[in-house]
Order: C-alpha cells, then structure tokens, then sequence
C-alpha cells in the first residue's frame, strides 16, 4: 500500500501532535486519533492531497469505561481501496467537535445527526436545526447515550421549523406524513407558484425506532435478523453489511463457497426491486401495463427467493460466517433469472417505445452532476447523474473482485436516466448470477465467527440495490455489541431529491420521488 | 303521455347503468392488462357501501360544501332527460338543446370546483384550479363539436339532430361528423377524467384532477358524486354514440323498436368502453402543461367540422 505509506508520512509530518496512534488495521484501513477541533485540518490534509473525503462519521457513548464520547470518521478515496478511520475523544462534560458541515455536505447531515441522537455540538456549524429530533423528545433528551433511558413524551407546541417562501402567488402544499396509498411516512412541503415547485422541503424520521440502539447488548450473531429489518426491501443489503462488519472485526475468512453465493443474493435482491421500481416509475405515468407486468415478474422473482432462501426477502440468506442455506439441488437459477429477465425485456421495450411515456421521464426532475457530487450521492441516483461509482468495483467485497460487470452511468440525471440505469444493472446483476452460479467452488458453507475484540471497531461497505451501505461495529468488553451505526444510502439521497425537483411541476413529484425511491426506514432507523 | 313515462324511464334507465359503465371499463382495462379485474357491478357494491358509510366533514366547510353533491347530482340527471339516450323525439327535447346540456354540465362542474376550494385543503384548491383549466378548453368544444351536427340538422335540438341523421344516412359520414366525433371522443376523456388528461385509478394525491376535488368527501355524499361522475361517462357515450351513430334510437316508440332501441345502446356502450379501456392501456397520463395542447387540438377539430359542415351544408 504505497498510498498508505505516503498518507502515514504526510500525517506524521503536517499535522505531527494532533494526529496520533497511527496504526494499520487489516491492511488496508489506517486507524489513528485526532483531537475533536483538529478534524477540519484533517479532512482538508486528504482531500487536498489524497483526493480521499469523508464518508461516515460514527458517535459512541464511552463514558462507562474511558469517560468520554467517541465520534468516528471514515474517509476514503473515490477509487483506491484504502480507508483512514480516525477517532476523535470528546469530553463528556463539554461535547464538541470541529465541525466539516461548511467543508463537505453530508458532514453536515451526519453533525446534526450527531448532536441530536448524543448531544455532542458542532462547533460553527452553520445549520443546527434538529434532524433525527422529534418536537416530542424533552429537551437535553440523547436518545442513543447509554444512560438514555425510557421517558415521557409530551407535545413541546411548537411546529416545525420550515424554511418560509414569500412573494405574490406562492403558496405552500403540505403533504404527508400520511398519504393515500400505501407508503411509508413522510412530510413534503412545496412551495408552489402556480403548479411550477420552487422549494420543497421533507421532514423524516417519523419512522425513527431506535434500531441502532436496538443492536446495542445482543449477541453479535444475534444481529443479523435485526440487521435484516433495518429497510424491509434490502434484507441481504443490510445483513450482508452487518455480517462482513462482524467479520472483518473479527478478523476471519468466509468460506469461498459463501462468498460467490452472497452474490447470488445480493443481485436477486437488486434485480426485484429494479423490476418493481421499472414497474411503479412507468405506473406512474400512468402506464397502467408495465406496472401490472412488472409485479407479475416480481412476483416470479419472489418466489424464487423463497426456493432459494425459504424467504420472499432474502431473510435467513446471510448468517455471521457465511450463507444461510445452499442453492437448492435441482433448481437451475440462471436459466429462471435469464427467463425472468426477458419477460421484463420486452415490458421495457414497450415502455421506452411509447413516447407518452418517454415524455413524461425526459427532463424530469433533473439532478446536475455538481449538486449531486456536492450531497454525496450514492447508487443509481448518482449512476444517472455521472457520477462513476460502485462499492462492487470500487471496494469489492464478496466474491465481485473475481467477476465482471458493468457499471452503467448516465449524464443527464432524469428521471429517464434513473430508470435507465435500472434496466442496465437488472442486465448486469442476471449476468453476475449466472457467473457466480457457474463458478460455484465446492467447500463449507459457513465457518464460525469468533470472538470480537473489545473496542476495535470495524466497518463494512455494500453496494446494496439503492446504493452504498456502511455498518460500522464496535463490541464492548463482555463480546456484545457495545455501538452498531447504518448508514442507508437513503440518508444522502433523500436532501437532493429537493434539488432536482426545483421548476418542476407538482404533479411530475410523484414520479420524481418514485425514481429516486429512498427508504423512509433506513434513515429513519 | 307515454312520452312522459319513457323520459322517466330513460332517466332512470341511464341512473341505473352508469355505475355499470364505469364497472365495464375497468373489467375491461384490467383484462387487457393481464389482471383479473373486479366484476363490473363492482361499483354498484361501492356505491351501496358509500351511501351506508357516514359522512366527515371538516369542519372548516360551508353549506356550500354539503350543497355541492346536490347540485352536481341534480345537474347531471337533468341532462339525461334532454339527451337522446333510447328514443327521439321526446316532450323535452324543447325544453333544452345542446347548448342548455353543455352549460347543466358545466354548472355541476362549476359547483364540485367551489366545494374544491371551500374546506380550504390544498388539494381541493389545486384539483378545482386543474379542473378549471381542463373545463374551460373543453366546455367549448363540447358545444362546437354538437353544432357542426346542429349545422346540418339546421336545429340545435339534440332529438332533430338524431332524427335528422337517421333520415339522410349519408351524412355520418360527412367529414364535419368524422371530425367533429374525434373531437367529442377527445373531450369525453377530458370531461370524464380519463386518461390522457386525468388518471382515474390513481393514488398521488399530487397528480389528481377530479379525484383531487373530491378528496374531502365521504358517505353519502362522496356517492352521489361518484354516480354523477358515472352518470356523466353514460351520457358522453349516449352523445357519442347516439349522435353520430343514432341507428337503433327508437323514432317509432312501439315496445319492438324500444327493445331494440336498448339492445344497440347497451353494443354502442360496450364498444365505446372497450375503446376507451384500449386507449386507457395503450397510453400514459400526459405532462399536465400538455393537456392544453391536447385540448387546443380537439377544439381545432371541432372548429373545422363546423366549418365543413357550414360549407358542404
């Protein structure tokens, strides 16, 4: 790793005593510690010099054994498979960090992520406004502290802080959280002049159930099942992040075998829900056939889960160590997915054929390649918007690095793109089944886990079907889970969604959002 | 006096099989997108179910509000006494011609949007502003497309125009007739809530016209508008169908030629359903800024089978 080594020198020389315990972690993570308001002149260090940004940051309470907060950042190079992970101490009677929100985007999302679930301040920060943060909760209430506890909630009166739009003939349209059909929670509000949007704001986390909490205590294998549940349409997305976290935490190889068959699953996973969303984008042209043909195919890939996994979702696919089951004996995957895959061909054929169609998707919401790099987007949103990038190539895990594929990216960031960039990787992810299904090596199809080393944390990165997921996992000293962070790539694809419907019409949001299609559970959590 | 009795009896004729209408077209669309469908009586359970449901109403809501089914009901049943649905010519057929049916349309149209706006939810001020615009391109050439007919039955009277066609055949088939059939066809979409212009089965609040007005209604009323709204769909196919097409209408008004009259009205109806459940399949909901240049189109086309009725008269 000449990068590393370069970075380690670099570190040691410009910022000498503010970053310390430099240390090389699985080879290619490089694990030091930072003081909190030293961060800035860290961040700036790399991407000045190492083109590597930050990517997740990660709070934990530390109080009951060091006494104070850790907050974690993770930074890496869009292309090269390296990682710094650096660990900043914040004092627990005085929380504060320096903050990267006027630095880097998401570092703002992740700040007030921070203060509202731990109380730890980011100084200078130039938007504090609550996120995670019910008007509910009591004030000074840390819901992820570990000294948190249960309490009553009351209604504080106030409403919500949204942005106000002024001038002759804006009016605002609140929408949500409930809505008429079956969706989960959501508050959208436009503001609207005649039908053109000129601002819309989303209030989330009505959803928010503590899911990161809930991890806290279990038994590390115990997680999977919840880890599983995190976003109800990425089961294996999610269990697979979870599982190659506890994995490389401690410190053990998943069977081959294991590891060209988690690719089978992921991509089963990632070619339904393409399917589906082809289906619900066209549905909401109103192009009634594609939707109803769509689900059919669905359904048949669902049922194929259920052969594979005894599960719709994929649940029980992934265990901690490995696979969950074999393929079953006489089932032939490929040539069912290869079949699968040509019924939809000729849906979508007749979907981009039809230009009422095409002209309700060309030009609509429109997400630029500058906005979309400067909110950190990940998945098929960024795919369509230019942005080359793709964990399974960039950082491939599972069996990817022994496979080929194609990355499809886009320019013009429409809605059009968004779902061309499904039709393309629903090609690819039949491809990669069909390859990891053929190169299948005999062996075990799980190996025990071990323990996992108190406080040594440890991440993982997926490229689940909405985009990149990280779980980052730190075991306490009794080898249970002490802190289990998510991050779904719907926590920084849900702001541009704002961005790209600006000058849009109202009636076009809905299909804006169905292209998008963010988890509202995944961040939420 | 049995012209009276078969007034009565078209009207209540046309109450009873709207809803059925409505039903026929969505087996229809279901079927032909690969999905089994409910049965088409399927919207007389809903109805029946609406009108034993109790009624919410918010409680920022005027008089207008519960005023506005009535009228829309009202309105709507008026115009089925006026338009040739089984026989010409009718005791009413002088009491109004298509300009009265146009505007009894349009003052149910009128009221349901004012009902849009008065409990003050945005989505009924943006469904009646939607509906507003659809009705204002569409109303005219509901009436321009009926007088290129009127034209050259030299009467606006839409019991002449029928009998008028049914004694000189030929002029089905006038270019004024085809055009102004296409531009009916195109505003019945329009008035009805179909697609192109409005999507009837769907759920997004935000892309709703009708559906948008109506979102605060419930019970009873909610029912008595959604049989209107079927009430219309029957009598925009009766006006289709009977206009341009009128074989089958009775003239004689014997029980045979009644019998018969029914049987061809009720193959007009499945017809026209199945093409506006083909039409509904093949195409999407268009951008809603592009529903003025649908509509322009249709007035276009009205305005030219005025025009070659007026020439070739």
């Amino acid at each position: 790793m000449i990068r590393l080594s370069e970075l380690t020198e670099a570190l040691t020389e410009t910022l000498a005593d503010r970053v310390v315990e430099l240390r090389l972690v699985r080879g290619n993570e490089l694990h030091c510690s930072v003081r909190p308001l030293d961060v800035p002149a860290l961040a700036a260090l790399l991407r000045r010099g190492f083109g590597a940004e930050l990517v997740f940051m990660a709070a934990a309470d530390r109080r009951a054994d060091r006494g104070v907060f850790e907050v974690h950042y993770l930074f890496a190079p869009e292309r090269e498979p390296w990682f710094l992970h650096a660990t900043a101490a914040v004092p627990a009677d005085a929380p504060a960090l320096g903050s990267l929100a006027t630095f880097h985007y998401p570092a703002s999302r992740f700040e007030r992520e921070i203060y509202d679930l731990f109380g730890i301040t980011a100084e200078g920060h130039p938007d504090p406004r609550p996120l995670v943060r019910h008007g509910f909760w009591p004030a000074e209430y840390f819901p992820l502290r570990k000294d948190a506890g249960a309490r009553e909630f009351s209604d504080d009166g106030q409403s919500f802080p949204f942005t106000e739009v002024g001038g002759e003939g804006v009016y605002e349209i609140p929408v949500g959280p409930v809505h008429a059909g079956i969706i989960e929670p959501g508050h959208f509000r436009f503001s609207v002049v005649g039908e053109t949007i000129i601002d819309v704001k989303s209030r989330l986390y009505f959803t928010h159930k503590g899911t990161e909490k809930l991890f806290e205590g279990r038994e590390p294998a115990a997680g999977v099942e919840l880890a599983e549940r995190i976003s109800g349409d990425t089961t294996i997305g999610h269990s697979l992040a979870f599982c190659q976290a506890l994995e490389a935490a401690a410190g053990m190889t998943v069977p081959e075998r294991a590891r060209y068959l988690r690719v089978v699953l992921l991509e089963m996973e990632r070619l339904y829900n393409h399917v589906a969303d082809v289906g619900m984008i066209a549905n909401d042209t109103g192009y009634a056939v594609a939707h109803s043909h769509c689900f059919r195919i669905r359904e048949r890939l669902l049922r194929l889960n259920k052969q594979l996994t005894g599960n719709r979702l994929l649940r029980g696919g992934i265990v901690s160590g490995g696979v969950g089951g074999d393929l079953p004996a006489g089932l032939d995957l490929p040539a069912e997915v290869d079949s699968a895959l040509r019924d939809f061909e000729e849906i979508v054929g007749l979907t981009l054929e039809n230009t009422l169609v095409m002209d309700r998707l060309e030009g609509t919401g429109r997400l630029t390649t500058r906005t979309a790099r400067d909110h950190g987007v990940l998945g098929y949103v960024a795919r369509a918007s230019g942005i080359d990038t793709d964990v399974r190539r960039d950082h491939p895990f599972a069996a990817y690095a022994e496979l080929s594929f194609r990355v499809p990216v886009f320019e013009a960031g429409d809605v059009k793109a968004r779902t061309l960039v499904r039709v393309e990787e629903a090609r690819e992810s039949a491809g990669l089944i069909r390859q990891a299904v053929e190169r299948l090596p005999r062996g075990p199809l799980a190996a025990p886990l071990g323990e996992l080393p108190a406080f040594a944390p440890a991440f993982s990165m997926v490229e689940g079907w909405r985009g990149a997921i990280i779980h980052w996992v730190m075991a306490g000293a009794d080898g249970r889970l002490e802190r289990v962070k998510i991050l779904d790539p719907s926590f920084l694809n849900w702001r541009p969604l704002s961005y790209a419907l600006l000058k849009n019409i109202v009636p076009d949001f809905p299909l804006c959002n169905k292209s998008f299609n963010q988890s509202y559970s995944g961040n939420d959590l | 006096m049995i012209g009276y009795v078969l007034e009565v009896a078209q009207a209540a004729l046309a109450l009873v099989l709207a809803p059925g209408l409505v039903g026929l077209v969505r087996w229809m669309k279901a079927r032909l997108q690969n999905r089994r469908g409910a049965p088409a009586w399927q919207p007389y359970r809903e109805l029946g179910k609406l009108f034993r449901k109790e009624v919410v109403v918010s409680s920022n809501a005027s008089w207008l509000f519960r005023a506005a089914p009535f009228v829309v009901f009202a309105s709507t049943v008026a115009v089925t006494f006026l338009v040739p649905i089984l026989a010409v010519p009718l005791p009413f057929d002088g009491v109004g011609d298509l300009l009265v049916v146009v505007y009894l349309l349009l003052l149910g149209t009128f009221f349901l949007s004012l009902a849009g706006l008065d409990p003050g939810s945005p989505f009924g001020g943006m469904g009646a502003s939607r509906e507003m615009t659809v009705a204002a391109l569409a109303e005219p050439t509901v009436a321009l497309a009926i007088f290129a007919l009127a034209l050259s039955a030299g009467s606006t009277n839409l019991g002449q125009i029928v009998a008028r066609t049914m004694t000189a055949p030929g002029a089905a088939l006038s270019p004024g007739h085809l055009l102004a059939f296409a531009a009916l066809f195109i505003v019945t979409l329009a008035e009805t809530g179909r697609l192109p212009i409005d999507n009837p089965a769907t759920h997004l609040e935000l892309t709703m016209i009708h559906e948008a007005m109506i979102l605060e209604y419930s019970g009873r009323y909610l029912a008595l508008i959604e049989w209107a709204a079927a009430v219309k769909l029957l009598i925009f196919f009766s006006l289709l169908g009977n206009l341009f097409v009128p074989w089958g209408v009775s003239m004689a008004l014997t029980p045979g030629t009644l019998v018969v009259a029914v049987a061809s009205l009720l193959a007009k109806f499945v017809v026209l359903a199945g093409a506006v459940a083909v039409l509904e399949t093949r195409i999407a909901k268009l951008r809603l800024f592009r529903v003025p240049e649908l509509l322009s189109a249709s007035f276009v086309l009205a305005l030219l089978a005025v025009t070659s009725s007026f020439l070739l008269r």
